[in-house]
């Protein structure tokens, strides 16, 4: 399974991801058209600072979701790729999603009264905020890959404080 | 999306692809995407607590730290665009009269005036006695009054008050936006945009105004004094696009922007000895130098170099292989050339002291040695050419012919062969009976962002076909010339019928025996004041002012500041201008509006960005309409 995956020692800070998020998600598709719409498109995610460390605080379309049991109304459910997405027209604007979400990337849009959350970009092959960063800090990532590399770094740590003791 | 369409510049692509070496459009995809906030100039690094941002989107921060809003932060951007371009065209005109200065004084023997006639036209404009004075007294006083614009003067710049209508001065001073100093005027800008001076968007903008038309003055000085040094361009046959390099010769590329050095290497290249020794070196065919950029354009204009190829595709004239010197001044000279060139055996040679590229050779010009400069250039080509492996020569072949060197002066005297008495009569006639629908300016450059020329020949087919007057220069005149539009052909081909008579007449009567080409190449970029005067003259002639007349201006492929400063003068000069690239204001709303609507009322110009050729023109078109039926012509 691919997820986005997030490495704050390359995050600048420079908020393009927000950017390629909320142009992604208006009726133009483009920078200068989203800028002109109403109402304005919001974005998904979050560049957040916090004791020193910047980075990007994305939906981790989590499978046993706090989000998706506090929907009392039946908007949020899990996709066949099990994805986190709503049903837009359920949302009742109850915003228990917001406050049971334990990163805090789930919304409210005060215009339209919904909840607004990732829906991974479940249309296109590349979610908006990978292809925007350019840095490197958010890419798509096989799970099971980087879960392979974690194992690796780790028995590469453990060879290093061998030599070194 | 194809990089060009220009298919000698394609065939260097493919080869540099092949071989693994980067040009300007493989670093444009390693900058993909670019930061949307610099798009939409909604950035701002002019103080040490930024940078900051604001979100268009309305989520994130509305103010920047110092509370400048998105309003603020993008009319400053602006100003401090048109800043630097003022600044560069600026820097150009000032070496011109430092250059005429020495001149009049005896101190730069390798400077002769070449066009008395024009230095006592200008000094006459200025108010300079002239009657029965020696020429160098003139022109030192001439170069004096230059060099007086860039500081601070009590008085409005002689070469833009002077240079324009009347109507245009009592607009400017209306809107209390006359500069009295090139430099000052530039500074003035620099400190209105830095911390905590100037936030109003509106004054702002009219202090671009202020320093765009501090650019004009600079542009129309550059040119006159040019013009006064290197001679007026009149009408000259050449040839353009990378087919003009030979493989036979020495090829020498001339690249930048100011004629100072790049001429006087157009001067010594055919000098007998150089000649022989570059045949003793091997080369049959001699010595061939071509013009890259705005650099060739001032040498086409003047002396008829071909034109190899334009700014952003200057590295692929490297990529040939068969270039043994490239020689540059300044302004859209790409920092790369000197790793293309580390690929060939190509000599990058630098000549200005405030312009140099790490591991390229330094020749600095001189005003006293400028020709022995210009001799030692020529040699470290002919040595370069001796370690040129021929079998690394790719040339495309399939130059095409060109028409160039239509300065104001050669086109009145072109249609004062209509009418002697009064030259400018068949041009408003034409006009006036509809077989000139209007007059459109094509500016700019080239950019990465459109496939190089893809506008321009667009544009160009629709708006001739509509018999619009097509005049360029800078890199839209290279565009033209490498297509092909600079040809009596092209006016066979293109042009309306309306069009193509006019052209035709006046091309016969020149004893042509053909029409004049379809463009006319008025010279570099700093010689759209070339264009302006054109303007000015028919206004006057015609008693309304610019902001009347059937002409527009498009930059449809910009990239410089200098670019901007031209658009926006343009723009406050009463002519509105097409922009094919936004430039970075479009996340200031009022920015864009005052830009591309109020602005209307206050100046009669204003800027229309449209990336599409095809609407772009139908745009032009709708607005030169627009003015033919305010003068109660036929639209």
């Amino acid at each position: 399974m691919e997820q986005i995956v997030v490495d704050p020692d390359r995050c600048t800070g420079c908020r393009s991801c927000e950017l390629g998020c909320a142009v992604r998600h208006s009726k133009a598709k483009t920078l200068l058209g989203a800028i002109s719409e109403s109402p304005l498109p919001r974005k998904r995610l979050f560049v957040e600072t916090f004791g020193g460390r910047t980075g990007p605080v994305i939906c981790r379309h989590c499978a046993d979701a706090p989000c998706v049991k506090s929907c009392i109304s039946g908007c949020l459910y899990h996709d066949e790729r099990g994805f986190v997405r709503r049903r837009k027209e359920r949302c009742i604007g109850c915003w228990s999603c917001v406050a049971a979400c334990p990163f805090g990337v789930i919304t409210p849009d005060p215009v339209l009264g919904l909840a607004v959350k990732c829906d991974r970009c479940h249309k296109s092959a590349m979610p908006a905020c990978v292809e925007a960063c350019p840095t490197g800090a958010l890419t798509l990532a096989d799970l099971d890959a980087v879960a392979a590399a974690a194992r690796r770094q780790v028995l590469a740590a453990e060879a290093g404080q061998k030599k070194g003791a | 999306m194809a990089a060009t369409t220009d298919a000698t510049i394609q065939a260097m692509l493919d080869r540099a692809a092949g071989e693994g070496i980067d040009l300007a459009w493989d670093r444009y995809q390693k900058q993909l995407p670019q930061c949307g906030f610099g798009e939409l100039g909604l950035c701002c690094r002019h103080c040490l607590q930024g940078p900051c941002r604001i979100d268009p989107f309305g989520q994130g921060p509305a103010l920047g730290v110092c509370g400048a809003d998105r309003d603020t932060m993008a009319a400053r951007g602006l100003g401090r665009a048109v800043a630097a371009g003022t600044a560069a065209h600026g820097g150009h005109a000032k070496h011109m009269a430092h250059t005429l200065l020495a001149a009049a004084q005896g101190k730069a023997p390798d400077y002769p005036i070449r066009d008395e006639a024009k230095l006592r036209r200008v000094a006459a404009r200025l108010g300079i006695a002239t009657e029965g004075r020696e020429a160098a007294a003139v022109a030192a006083e001439v170069a004096r009054a230059a060099l007086a614009e860039f500081s601070e003067k009590e008085t409005p710049l002689a070469w833009a008050a002077g240079t324009v209508t009347p109507g245009r001065v009592a607009t400017f001073a209306r809107h209390g936006v006359v500069p009295c100093g090139i430099d000052s005027t530039v500074s003035e800008m620099m400190h209105r945009t830095t911390y905590g001076v100037d936030a109003d968007p509106v004054n702002l903008l009219l202090g671009a105004v202020k320093c765009a038309l501090a650019d004009y003055a600079a542009c129309h000085l550059a040119t006159d004094l040019a013009d006064i040094l290197f001679g007026t361009p009149s009408p000259v046959a050449t040839r353009a696009n990378l087919g003009v390099l030979k493989a036979s010769a020495v090829n020498i590329a001339l690249h930048g922007h100011n004629p100072l050095l790049s001429d006087l290497v157009a001067q010594v290249a055919g000098d007998p000895a150089l000649v022989a020794q570059a045949q003793a070196a091997g080369a049959a065919d001699g010595i061939n130098v071509v013009g890259i950029c705005c650099t060739g354009n001032e040498i086409m204009v003047r002396h008829g170099i071909p034109l190899a190829t334009s700014s952003v595709s200057q590295e692929t004239a490297l990529v040939t292989g068969a270039v043994d010197a490239l020689v540059v001044d300044y302004q859209c000279v790409m920092p790369s050339l000197a790793s293309v060139a580390d690929c060939f055996h190509t000599r990058v040679i630098t000549t200005m002291p405030m312009a140099k590229l790490p591991r390229a050779l330094h020749l600095e010009l001189t005003e006293g040695e400028a020709r022995a400069t210009a001799f030692r250039i020529v040699g470290e080509a002919i040595a370069a050419f001796r370690q040129r492996n021929p079998a690394r020569v790719q040339i495309p072949d399939g130059s095409v012919a060109a028409v160039a060197g239509f300065s104001a002066e050669a086109i009145v005297g072109a249609l004062a062969l209509l009418d002697q008495d009064d030259p400018l009569k068949p041009l408003v006639d034409n006009i006036a009976a509809g077989n000139i629908y209007g007059v459109c300016l094509f500016a700019g450059c080239n950019t990465v962002k459109v496939p190089q020329d893809a506008n321009y020949t667009r544009m160009i087919e629709i708006l001739a076909g509509h018999n619009v007057l097509i005049l360029a220069t800078g890199c839209a005149s290279g565009a033209f010339a490498r297509h092909g539009f600079m040809s009596p052909a092209a006016t066979d081909r293109y042009a309306g019928d309306g069009l193509k008579a006019v052209l035709t007449a006046v091309g016969q009567a020149a004893g042509l025996g053909g029409p004049l080409p379809l463009v006319l190449h008025m010279g570099s970029c700093v010689d759209n004041s070339r264009a302006a005067d054109v303007a000015v003259a028919v206004a006057n002639r015609l008693g309304v002012d610019l902001d009347r007349l059937p002409l527009v201006a498009s930059a449809p492929e910009p990239v410089t500041e200098k670019a901007v400063a031209i658009g926006t003068w343009a723009m406050a000069a009463g002519i509105p201008t097409h922009l094919g690239v936004a430039p970075p204001v479009l996340g200031s709303p009022a920015v864009t509006r005052v830009l591309t609507a109020t602005v209307k009322d206050l100046f009669g110009g204003w800027l229309l960005v449209e990336p599409d050729p095809e609407k772009a023109a139908q745009a032009l078109l709708a607005v030169l309409a627009e003015r033919r039926q305010g003068l109660g012509l036929s639209a």
